[in-house]
C-alpha cells in the first residue's frame, strides 16, 4: 500500500528551489519532510551497529561527585557502586589524616573495562564538607569546582581550532549523602542543595540506611521529598526535563521512590551458599544486593545501568548550557584590554 | 548526534586500571547511547552532482528502493540551481531524516565556469547555518535539524574516455567541503573491459590533480577488510532502475533491451550492490562523523579568522575566542555610539540651519509689513490733507455763493433795467 508516492506526486512542485545565494552564503529554506514508503530493506537501521561500534572503540567519561559529612559511608559507597577500590581511602588515603579545615576537592581518576567498553570514571571527594562547627557558604569551593569545569569545557569549546575530542571533566552526577536522622532535612543539606540543584545533576541518598527500620525509612523518604518540594529543590531526574510519556511515566516511579536509602560494603560474606557483599552484625548479615534489606541495588541500576547517558546529557545540555549563556551574556569580568579600547575610542570622538 | 560530545579518549596518564570484583553495568553505555540516538532520529544528507540525464533521480531510487518522484528538468536550464528534498524514512526502530539535493542544470550551459558556484555557496551555507547555530548564546544543538551535506556523489558521464574539465573543476573545489564520492552514471553503456580502462584512468587523473576523495576508512578491523577492496574499485560504476523485469521467475530491478537484461544488483553487471553497501551499510556514521569532524572543523576555522578572530593575541598571548568575541562586541557598541553621536550632531546642525533660514524669512516678512504700514499711512496723510483743502474749497464757494445771493437780491430791488446784463455779467465773474 503506497500512500508516500502519491503524496510527493503532489507535493513534488512543494521541493524548494534553493536560490542561488550571492556572497554571502544565505541560509536556505528548510524542505519539507515527505513521508516515503520503503519496497523493500535497504539497511538503514545498520546505522546502531555502526554508531555502537565507534563509541565502543572512543570509549565513555564519567564524573561523579560525592558530597557529605564524613563517615556517612561515601567512599565505601562508591566503592560498592564500582565494585573496586576507587574512593580516596583506597589511593593512599590514611584513616588518620586529620579532617581539612576548609573544604577540598580531590579528583581521582580510574578506567574501567567491561565487556569492551572502556569508561574513564573520574570519583571527585569532598572532604571536609559539613564538618566544621561553623559551616556556612561551605559549598562554594564545590560550586566553583563545578563552574571551573563548565569553564575550561567553555573555553576549548570556543577555540578556533579545537581539539577532536574535548576532555570532558564537567560533574555528571553528585550524590549527595543525607545523615539518617530519621526527622528531616538539615539546614546545611537545604541550603547546599537550593545552590547547587541549578547547576549540577543531584542524587540525594541516605547513608548507612541500616540503622532505620522500614517503616522509619518510608517515613523519612516521603518527609524529605516533602521538604524538598517546599523548598523547590528539584533533584535528578528533574520533572522539567522528562522527554516524553515513556519517560515521564518511568521517571515518575523513580522519584517516588528517592532517595533511596543506601548500604555500603566491600566485604563480602558468606549467605545461603552464595558470596554476597554485606555488613556483619550481631543481629545478621544486612546484604548490600538484597532489595528487601536497602536500595543499592536500585541506585546501582539507576546510575549506572539506565540512566548515566541521560545523566551526561542533561550535564551537558541543559546546565552547560545553562552556563554558557550567562557567561556570555555577562558583560563583567572582560579583561583590561577592553576597558582600554573605550577609552581610545573616547578619545577618538 | 550523541557521540560527537563527551566520550574522550581514556588516558591512561594519571590513572588506574581497575579490576572489578563483580558486574557494575558499564557495558550497557553503548546500548544507552544508542537508544538516546534512536528517540532523537538520525539525519543524512547526500548531494548528487552531475549532468541533466546522467541518472541521479533513479539511482537515489533505486539506493533508497523507494520512488521519490522528482520531476524531469530540461536542458534549457539559465544557470545551475540545487533542488533539496527532505524524506522521512523508518525501517525497523531507526527513523531517517534523508535530504537529497541535486543539481539542476549541471553542465547544461554554453559558458560553464561558473557552474560550481552555486553548489560550494549551498554547501557553505549549510555550514553556516550551523556555526550561526552554535554560536548563538542561547542554542538548542541537540534538536537542531542538521542539513550540512554529509556525502557528494559525482556522477561522471560514461564516455570511456577521461574526466571532463567540468568535473575536475567541481571536484577539486568540493574537495576540502565534502566528502566525494565519484561514480560512473549510465555505466551499462560501457563495456567490461572500456570500464576496467575507465576505471583506472579516472582515478590516476583524481590523484594526479590532487582531489581529495573520500576514502573508505580502514581503521576498524571487522570493516578495514572490505572497505580497502572497495576503495579499490572507486569510482563505482552504477546502473539504476524503478522497474523490474522477471528473471528467473523473480522480479527484479533491471533495465530490458533487445540484446538482454542488466540487472541492477547483480555485482556482475554495475557496482550498485557495493555502492549501496558502502554507503549505507557499512559507513554512515563514518562519512557523518567526518563531515563534522573535519569538514565542518576547516570552515569553522576559516570562517572565524575571517571574521576576525583568533586564538593568540597581539602579543602571542592566548586570547579565548570568548574574549575576543567580547571584546569585537564592545567595539561594535563603541562604534555605533559614536555613529548615533555622529547622527545626532548632523541633526542638531541641520535644525540650526532651518531655524536660521527660518529666521530669516521672518525678518523679511516683518520688514516688508513695516514698509506697507508706512506706505499706507503716508497716503493716509496725503488724503488727510487733499480732504483739509478740499473742505477749504468747499467752504471758500460757499462763502462766496452766500455773497453772491445776497448781492443778487440786493441788485433785484435796485435795478431791474440792468438785471439781464448784470445777471449775465455776474455769472460770468
Amino acid at each position: 500500500m503506497f500512500k508516500g508516492p502519491v503524496e510527493s506526486k503532489n507535493e513534488a512542485a512543494m521541493s524548494e528551489l534553493v536560490p542561488e545565494p550571492r556572497q554571502k552564503p544565505a541560509v536556505p529554506m528548510k524542505p519539507m519532510g515527505i513521508n516515503a514508503n520503503l519496497l523493500g530493506y535497504i539497511g538503514i537501521d545498520t546505522i546502531i551497529e555502526q554508531m555502537r561500534k565507534k563509541t565502543m572503540k572512543t570509549g565513555f567519561d564519567f564524573n561523579i561527585m560525592v558530597v557529605g559529612q564524613s563517615g556517612l559511608g561515601k567512599s565505601t559507597l562508591v566503592n560498592t557502586l564500582f565494585k573496586s577500590q576507587v574512593s580516596r581511602k583506597s589511593s593512599g588515603w590514611n584513616r588518620e589524616e586529620k579532617i581539612p579545615k576548609t573544604v577540598e576537592i580531590k579528583a581521582i581518576g580510574h578506567v574501567i573495562e567491561e565487556g569492551g567498553v572502556k569508561m574513564k570514571l573520574t570519583v571527585i571527594d569532598t572532604p571536609g564538607f559539613g564538618d566544621q562547627i561553623n559551616n556556612e557558604n561551605c559549598w562554594e569551593p564545590i560550586e566553583k569546582y563545578i563552574n571551573e569545569q563548565y569553564e575550561k569545557f567553555l573555553k576549548e569549546e570556543v577555540n578556533i581550532a579545537r581539539k577532536k575530542r574535548i576532555p570532558d571533566t564537567r560533574v555528571h552526577c553528585c550524590l549527595y549523602f543525607i545523615s539518617p536522622t530519621g526527622h528531616s532535612l538539615r539546614p546545611l543539606d537545604l541550603e547546599f542543595m537550593k545552590h547547587l540543584s541549578k547547576v549540577v545533576n543531584i542524587i540525594p541518598v541516605i547513608a548507612k540506611a541500616d540503622t532505620m527500620t522500614l517503616e522509619e525509612k518510608t517515613e523519612f523518604k516521603q518527609r524529605v521529598r516533602k521538604e524538598l518540594e517546599v523548598n523547590g529543590i528539584e533533584f535528578y531526574p528533574q520533572k522539567e526535563f522528562d522527554e516524553d510519556l515513556e519517560d515521564k511515566t518511568e521517571n515518575d516511579k523513580i522519584r517516588e521512590s528517592m532517595p533511596f536509602a543506601v548500604v555500603g560494603s566491600d566485604k563480602e560474606y558468606q549467605v545461603n551458599g552464595k558470596r554476597v557483599l554485606g555488613r556483619k552484625t550481631p543481629w545478621g548479615i544486612i546484604e548490600v544486593e538484597n532489595l528487601t534489606h536497602c536500595e543499592f541495588a536500585l541506585l546501582r541500576d539507576f546510575v549506572i545501568r539506565t540512566h548515566l547517558q541521560d545523566l551526561k546529557e542533561v550535564t551537558h545540555n541543559i546546565h552547560y548550557e545553562t552556563y554558557r549563556a550567562k557567561r556570555l551574556n555577562d558583560n563583567g569580568g572582560l579583561p583590561p584590554m577592553t576597558v582600554e579600547t573605550e577609552e581610545n575610542h573616547e578619545s577618538n570622538l | 548526534m550523541a557521540a560527537s560530545h563527551g566520550a574522550g579518549q581514556p588516558q591512561n596518564d594519571g590513572c588506574r586500571s581497575l579490576s572489578l570484583s563483580g558486574h557494575v553495568g558499564v557495558d550497557s553505555l553503548p546500548e544507552q547511547l544508542v537508544n538516546k540516538s534512536i528517540k532523537q532520529g538520525f539525519c543524512f544528507n547526500i548531494l548528487c552532482i552531475g549532468e541533466t540525464g546522467i541518472g541521479k533521480s533513479t539511482l537515489i531510487d533505486s539506493l533508497f528502493n523507494t520512488s521519490f518522484d522528482d520531476p524531469v528538468s530540461t536542458h534549457f536550464q539559465p544557470n545551475v540551481r540545487l533542488r533539496a528534498q527532505t524524506y522521512e524514512l523508518q525501517e525497523s526502530n531507526v527513523r531517517l531524516k534523508l535530504t537529497i539535493v541535486s543539481t539542476v542544470g549541471f553542465g547544461d550551459q554554453i559558458k560553464k565556469e561558473e557552474s560550481y558556484q552555486p553548489i560550494v555557496d549551498y554547501i557553505d551555507a549549510q555550514f553556516e547555518a550551523y556555526l550561526q547555530e552554535e554560536l548563538k548564546i542561547k542554542r538548542s544543538l541537540h534538536s537542531y535539524h542538521d542539513t550540512r551535506i554529509h556525502v557528494c556523489l559525482y556522477f561522471i558521464s560514461p564516455t570511456g574516455h577521461s574526466l571532463k574539465s567540468l568535473d575536475l573543476l567541481t571536484m577539486k573545489s568540493l574537495d576540502s567541503k565534502v566528502n566525494i564520492i565519484p561514480i560512473i552514471g549510465k555505466a551499462d553503456s560501457v563495456s567490461k573491459t572500456e570500464l576496467q580502462k575507465f576505471k583506472v584512468k579516472l582515478m590516476s587523473e583524481l590523484v594526479s590533480n590532487g582531489v581529495q576523495i573520500y576514502q573508505f576508512p580502514t581503521d576498524d578491523e571487522t570493516v578495514s577488510e572490505i572497505n580497502a577492496i572497495m576503495n579499490g574499485h572507486l569510482p563505482f560504476a552504477v546502473v539504476g532502475s524503478t522497474e523490474e523485469v522477471k528473471v528467473e521467475n523473480k522480479m527484479v530491478k533491471a533495465r530490458q533491451y533487445p540484446w538482454g537484461i542488466v540487472q541492477v544488483e547483480d555485482e556482475n553487471h554495475c557496482d550498485f550492490v557495493k555502492l549501496r553497501e558502502m554507503l549505507i551499510c557499512t559507513n554512515m556514521e563514518d562519512l557523518r562523523e567526518q563531515t563534522h569532524a573535519q569538514h565542518y572543523e576547516l570552515y569553522r576555522r576559516c570562517r572565524l579568522e575571517e571574521m576576525g578572530f583568533r586564538d593568540t593575541g597581539p602579543e602571542n598571548k592566548p586570547v579565548s575566542l570568548q574574549e575576543a568575541y567580547e571584546a569585537k562586541r564592545h567595539e561594535f557598541y563603541i562604534e555605533m555610539q559614536r555613529k548615533e553621536e555622529e547622527m545626532r550632531q548632523v541633526f542638531v546642525q541641520r535644525v540650526k540651519e532651518k531655524e536660521a533660514i527660518l529666521k530669516e524669512a521672518e525678518q523679511e516678512i516683518q520688514a516688508k509689513f513695516e514698509h506697507l504700514k508706512r506706505l499706507h499711512q503716508e497716503e493716509r496723510l496725503k488724503l488727510e490733507k487733499n480732504r483739509r483743502v478740499l473742505e477749504d474749497e468747499m467752504a471758500m464757494f460757499i462763502k462766496k455763493k452766500a455773497a453772491a445771493e445776497l448781492l443778487q437780491t440786493q441788485a433785484l430791488v435796485s435795478t431791474p433795467v440792468n438785471f439781464k446784463k448784470d445777471k449775465d455779467r455776474k455769472n460770468f465773474t
